[in-house]
C-alpha cells in the first residue's frame, strides 16, 4: 500500500480484530439517529407553538418566499456537489475530490449568508427571538439547522487539510464518507424545514 | 473597589447559612489533603499517565463507580436532611426555601449523577469482558463520555455553594423555573450540569451499541450473548432515542431564561405542558435505561448461584427490547391530571399497564431459574432473592397508579413517592449492589467480606421497608410530596418518625460497606479470584484484576454460558502462538476538552461571555486537534503479553 496508517499497516495480522472504519461509519449511522430526534423534538415543539404569534406578526407576515427558494436551491445543489466529490474519491482523484469539497464548501456558505440575511432582516421588523412563541420557535429550528451547516463546513475545510496532508487513505475515505452522510442529511432536514415551516406557514 | 469585591462575592458564593460555611471548610479542607497527598508523594504524573489520560475501559468504569459513591453519599445526606426536616412536625430544622433546594438536588443527583454513572461503571468494566473484547468500539469517546458526566457533576454540585441550588424539583418543570420566578443562578446550574452530562451519555449509549453489535468474539452470535450484555444493548438503545429530547428540552428552557424566549412561558404565547410532555419523553425512558441492565444483573447472578442456565433465555431478551420500545409510550401518566382527557389517559394507562407483563415474564423467568436449582447464598444472591419481593411491591403500586382515574388521588402524594423510590432503590440500586458485590473480585482482584457484606444487605433492607412502607400508608392519609412540614393535627407523626429510622439504617448500611471495603482493601485476600463464584460467562475464564488487553489470544465461543461449558469440558486453553494486540493510546484531550466544557457552562450560568466563548473554543481546538491525530493506537510485542501474563497467572490463583 503506498498511502499507510497503522490500522491498514498490519492488517496481516489484525484479522480478527473489527474493521475500525467500518465500525466509525456504522456509529455515525446511529449518531444521525439521534440528530433525527434532536430535529423531530424541535419541529414537534414548533408545530405545537406555530400559532401562538401573541398579537405579533405571524407567518405570512415575515417570510420572504423568494430568498427562501434561492437558499433551498443553493443546498440542493451543494448536496449534488458533495455527491460528485464522493464519486471523484472513488476514481482516486484527489484534486477533484477537494475541488468539489470546495464547490460544496462555497454553495454552504452562500446558504448560511442568505439564512443570517433572512434574520438579521426579520429581527430589522420587529421580530425576534423573545417576540413571540412561534419566533422562539422558529428561531430555534431553522437556527439548530443553520449551526448544523456551520459545524458541516467547519468540518469540510478540516478534511481538505488532512486530504492534501495524507492523500486517499482508508481513514480520510471513511470521513468524507461520513460528512457527505451529513451533509445529506442536512439536505433532508432542510426539505423538511422548507415544507413545514415555510411552504405550510405562507399557505 | 473593596466594597464592589465584597458585593460580588456576596453573590457569587452562597451565604448565611451555617451548614454550608461547615461543607465550604470540610470542602476546602478534603481538596488542601488530597493535593498534598498526591504532592508528597509525588504521585501527579502517575494520577496524569494511568488514570487521567487512560483509554482502558476498566479504569474509565472505576472511575464512574467511584464518582458514583460520592455522589451517592452527597444525595444520601440530602436525603437524612430532608428526614431529618420530617421526623416530627413543625420542626424548625430546614427552611422552607432550602428544604426546596435539597429534594430537588437530591432527586437530581441521585438519578443523573448517581444510578447513571453506577451504571456506566458497570457497563464499562463488564461488557467488553463478557464480549470476549478488548475494549469498548471508541476508548477515546469513553474516555471522553467520562470526563463530561464528571464535569456535569462538579458543574452542578458547585451551585451548592456558588452562586445557589436549583430549586425547581428535579425536572424543574416550568412556569416556576423560568426566569421570572426563578432569577437566581441555581435553574443554570442546573440545564448546563445536565446537558455537559447528558452529551456524554449520548455517546457512552453509541459506543456500546456498536461495541456489543461490532466486538463480539468469534462464535458469539447474539444469541449467545450474556444477559447482561443484552440488558445493555436494550438500554442503550433508549438512551440514543432518549436523551436527543433531554438535550433539546433543557435547550429550549435556557433559550427561554437566557434570550427571552417564549416557549414554556406563561405569556407570549408559550406553553408550560409543552415542557412537561418533553421532560417525560425522557424521563420515562430514562427510569427503564436505569432498570434494564439491572435485570442484566439479576439473571446473570441467578443462573450463576443456581448453577443452571438462565430460564426462559429467549422470552427474556424479548421483554427486555420490548420494554425499551414501549417504555416511550407511557410518558403521559405522570401527569394524568394535566386534562388531556379520557381518551389520551386510557391510552396511557394501557401501554403502562403493557409494560407490566414483560416485567412479569422476567421474574417469573429468575424464580424458575432457582427452582431445582443448587442455590448458594453468597452476598450477590443475597441482594437478587431480597430484590424479587421488594420489586414486585413496587411493580404492583406501580400498576395502580396507572389507573388514572385513580391516580387523581394518588398523583404527587407520598405514595407515590414510595412507588419511585420502591422500584429505583430495590430495582435499580440493589440490583447494581447485586452487580457489584458479583463482580468486584473481577474489578479488583480481591474478595469483599462475607460477613459484613450480608450486615450491609440486612440493614438496607430493613432500612428501606421502614422508611417506605409508612410513606405508602402516608400519602393515603393525605400527605403531599415536597411539603417541608406539617401540623400536629395530621396525625402523620408516628409515621414519618418510623420512615426516618429506617432512613438512618440505610445511611448506617452505607457506613458499613465503606467499612468493609476498607476491611477488605487491607486483608486483600486475592485467593481464587479469577472464578470465585464458579460463574457461566467468560469475564471469568481470565485473570483478576484483568490485564489491560483482557485476552491474551481471542476466545472461540460454541455455547451460551461457553465458560461453563468449557469446564464441565474440562477444557484447557490450547497453546496457541500469541500474537502482538493492538491498542489504543492514552489521550488527555478527553479531561482537557471536558475543562472547556466546564468553563463554557459556568460563564453561561453566570452569563460571562469571556468565559463561555473561549471555552467553546477550547473545545472547538481539541476535537481538530483530535481529528489530525492519526497515530490514536499501539500494537503490544508479543514479549509484554507473555510478560503480564505470567505476572497475572502468579498474582491470582
Amino acid at each position: 500500500m503506498a498511502q499507510t496508517h497503522s490500522n491498514a499497516e498490519h492488517h496481516g495480522h489484525g484479522h480478527e480484530h473489527p474493521d475500525q472504519e467500518e465500525m466509525r461509519t456504522f456509529a455515525f449511522w446511529i449518531y444521525l439517529m439521534t440528530d433525527v430526534i434532536l430535529f423531530a423534538t424541535l419541529f414537534a415543539t414548533y408545530i405545537v407553538l406555530q400559532g401562538n404569534t401573541d398579537g405579533g406578526p405571524g407567518p405570512k407576515d415575515i417570510f420572504q418566499m423568494n430568498g427562501i427558494y434561492a437558499s433551498t436551491f443553493i443546498l440542493l445543489t451543494s448536496s449534488f456537489t458533495s455527491g460528485l466529490a464522493l464519486l471523484a474519491m472513488h476514481k482516486g482523484n484527489r484534486l477533484a475530490l477537494m475541488n468539489w469539497l470546495w464547490v460544496t464548501i462555497f454553495l454552504g456558505a452562500s446558504f448560511l449568508f442568505l439564512e443570517v440575511n433572512e434574520f438579521m432582516h426579520m429581527v430589522h421588523e420587529g421580530a425576534t427571538i423573545s417576540t413571540s412563541a412561534f419566533l422562539t420557535a422558529f428561531y430555534t429550528l431553522v437556527g439548530t439547522h443553520g449551526l448544523h451547516v456551520a459545524l458541516g463546513l467547519g468540518w469540510m475545510i478540516i478534511l481538505i487539510i488532512q486530504i492534501a496532508k495524507h492523500g486517499i487513505t482508508p481513514v480520510t475515505k471513511r470521513k468524507v464518507n461520513i460528512v457527505s452522510l451529513f451533509w445529506h442529511f442536512l439536505d433532508i432536514v432542510w426539505i423538511f424545514v422548507f415544507t413545514i415551516v415555510y411552504l405550510l406557514g405562507v399557505k | 473597589m473593596w466594597d464592589k469585591a465584597k458585593e460580588f462575592a456576596s453573590e457569587f458564593f452562597v451565604t448565611g447559612d451555617p451548614l454550608i460555611y461547615g461543607a465550604d471548610v470540610s470542602i476546602a479542607l478534603t481538596l488542601i489533603a488530597i493535593v498534598s497527598v498526591l504532592t508528597y508523594y509525588k504521585k501527579w504524573g502517575w494520577l496524569w499517565r494511568e488514570w487521567l489520560t487512560t483509554v482502558d475501559h476498566k479504569r474509565i468504569g472505576i472511575m464512574y463507580i467511584l464518582a458514583s459513591v460520592l455522589m451517592l453519599f452527597r444525595g444520601g445526606v440530602d436525603a437524612l436532611l430532608m428526614r431529618a426536616q420530617l421526623a416530627m412536625p413543625e420542626l424548625q430544622f430546614l427552611p422552607a426555601e432550602h428544604y426546596n433546594q435539597i429534594f430537588t438536588t437530591h432527586g437530581v443527583i441521585m438519578i443523573l449523577f448517581m444510578a447513571m454513572p453506577l451504571m456506566f461503571g458497570l457497563f464499562n468494566v463488564i461488557v467488553p469482558l463478557q464480549l470476549g473484547a478488548r475494549d469498548v468500539a471508541f476508548p477515546f469517546l469513553n474516555s471522553l463520555s467520562f470526563w463530561l458526566f464528571f464535569s456535569g457533576a462538579m458543574l452542578f454540585n458547585l451551585s451548592f455553594v456558588i452562586g445557589g441550588s436549583p430549586d425547581a424539583g428535579w425536572l424543574a418543570y416550568p412556569p416556576y423555573s423560568d426566569k421570572t420566578f426563578n432569577p437566581g443562578y441555581g435553574q443554570d446550574f442546573y440545564i448546563w450540569g445536565i446537558q455537559i452530562s447528558g452529551i456524554g451519555s449520548l455517546m457512552t449509549g453509541i459506543n456500546f451499541i456498536v461495541t456489543i453489535l461490532k466486538m463480539r468474539t468469534p462464535g458469539m452470535t447474539l444469541m449467545k450473548m450474556p444477559m447482561f450484555s443484552w440488558s445493555v444493548l436494550s438500554s442503550c438503545i433508549a438512551i440514543v432515542f432518549a436523551f436527543p429530547i433531554l438535550t433539546v428540552t433543557l435547550a429550549l428552557l435556557f433559550i427561554d431564561r437566557y434570550l427571552g424566549g417564549h416557549i414554556f412561558t406563561l405569556d407570549g404565547g408559550g406553553n408550560p405542558m409543552m415542557y412537561i410532555n418533553l421532560i417525560w419523553m425522557w424521563g420515562h425512558p430514562e427510569v427503564y435505561i436505569l432498570v434494564l441492565p439491572a435485570f442484566g444483573i439479576f439473571s446473570e447472578v441467578a443462573a450463576t448461584f443456581s448453577k443452571k442456565k438462565l430460564f426462559g433465555y429467549k422470552s427474556m431478551v424479548f421483554a427486555m427490547m420490548i420494554i425499551s420500545v414501549v417504555s416511550f409510550l407511557t410518558w403521559a401518566h405522570h401527569f394524568f391530571t394535566m386534562g388531556s382527557g379520557a381518551d389520551v389517559n386510557a391510552f396511557f394507562a394501557l401501554s403502562t399497564m403493557v409494560i407490566a407483563i414483560p416485567t412479569g415474564v422476567k421474574v417469573f423467568n429468575w424464580l424458575f431459574t432457582m427452582f431445582r436449582g443448587k442455590v448458594t447464598f453468597e452476598t450477590p444472591m443475597l441482594w437478587m432473592i431480597g430484590i424479587i419481593p421488594n420489586f414486585v411491591i413496587g411493580g404492583m403500586t406501580g400498576v395502580l397508579l396507572s389507573v388514572a382515574p385513580a391516580d387523581f388521588q394518588y398523583h404527587n402524594s407520598y405514595f407515590l413517592i414510595a412507588h419511585f423510590h420502591q422500584v429505583i432503590i430495590a430495582g435499580v440500586v440493589f440490583g447494581f449492589f447485586a452487580g457489584l458485590y458479583y463482580w468486584w473480585p473481577k474489578l479488583f482482584g480481591f474478595k469483599l467480606n462475607e460477613r459484613l457484606g450480608r450486615l450491609a444487605f440486612w440493614l438496607w433492607n430493613l432500612g428501606f421497608y421502614l422508611c417506605f412502607m409508612p410513606q405508602y400508608a402516608l400519602g393515603l392519609m393525605g400527605m403531599t410530596r415536597r411539603v417541608y412540614t406539617y401540623g400536629w393535627d395530621k396525625g402523620w407523626f408516628e409515621m414519618n418518625l418510623v420512615s426516618t429510622i429506617g432512613a438512618v439504617l440505610m445511611g448506617a448500611a452505607f457506613i458499613v460497606q465503606v467499612w468493609d471495603i476498607a476491611h477488605s482493601l487491607k486483608k486483600m485476600d486475592r485467593e481464587g479470584t479469577q472464578d470465585p463464584w464458579n460463574a457461566r460467562t467468560l469475564e471469568w475464564s481470565i485473570p483478576s484484576p484483568a490485564p489491560f488487553y483482557n485476552f491474551a489470544t481471542l476466545p472461540q465461543v460454541t455455547h451460551q454460558d461457553d465458560w461453563w461449558e468449557k469446564k464441565q469440558r474440562g477444557w484447557s486453553a490450547p497453546a496457541v502462538e500469541l500474537e502482538p494486540i493492538h491498542m489504543p493510546k492514552n489521550s488527555g484531550i478527553p479531561i482537557i476538552m471536558s475543562m472547556f466544557w466546564f468553563f463554557s457552562g459556568f460563564g453561561l450560568v453566570f452569563d460571562w461571555l469571556w468565559l463561555a466563548v473561549p471555552g467553546f473554543v477550547g473545545v472547538l481546538a481539541c476535537m481538530i486537534v483530535h481529528s489530525f491525530n492519526y497515530k490514536p493506537d499501539y500494537y503490544v510485542p508479543v514479549e509484554e503479553v507473555q510478560r503480564v501474563e505470567a505476572a497475572a497467572r502468579r498474582g491470582s490463583k
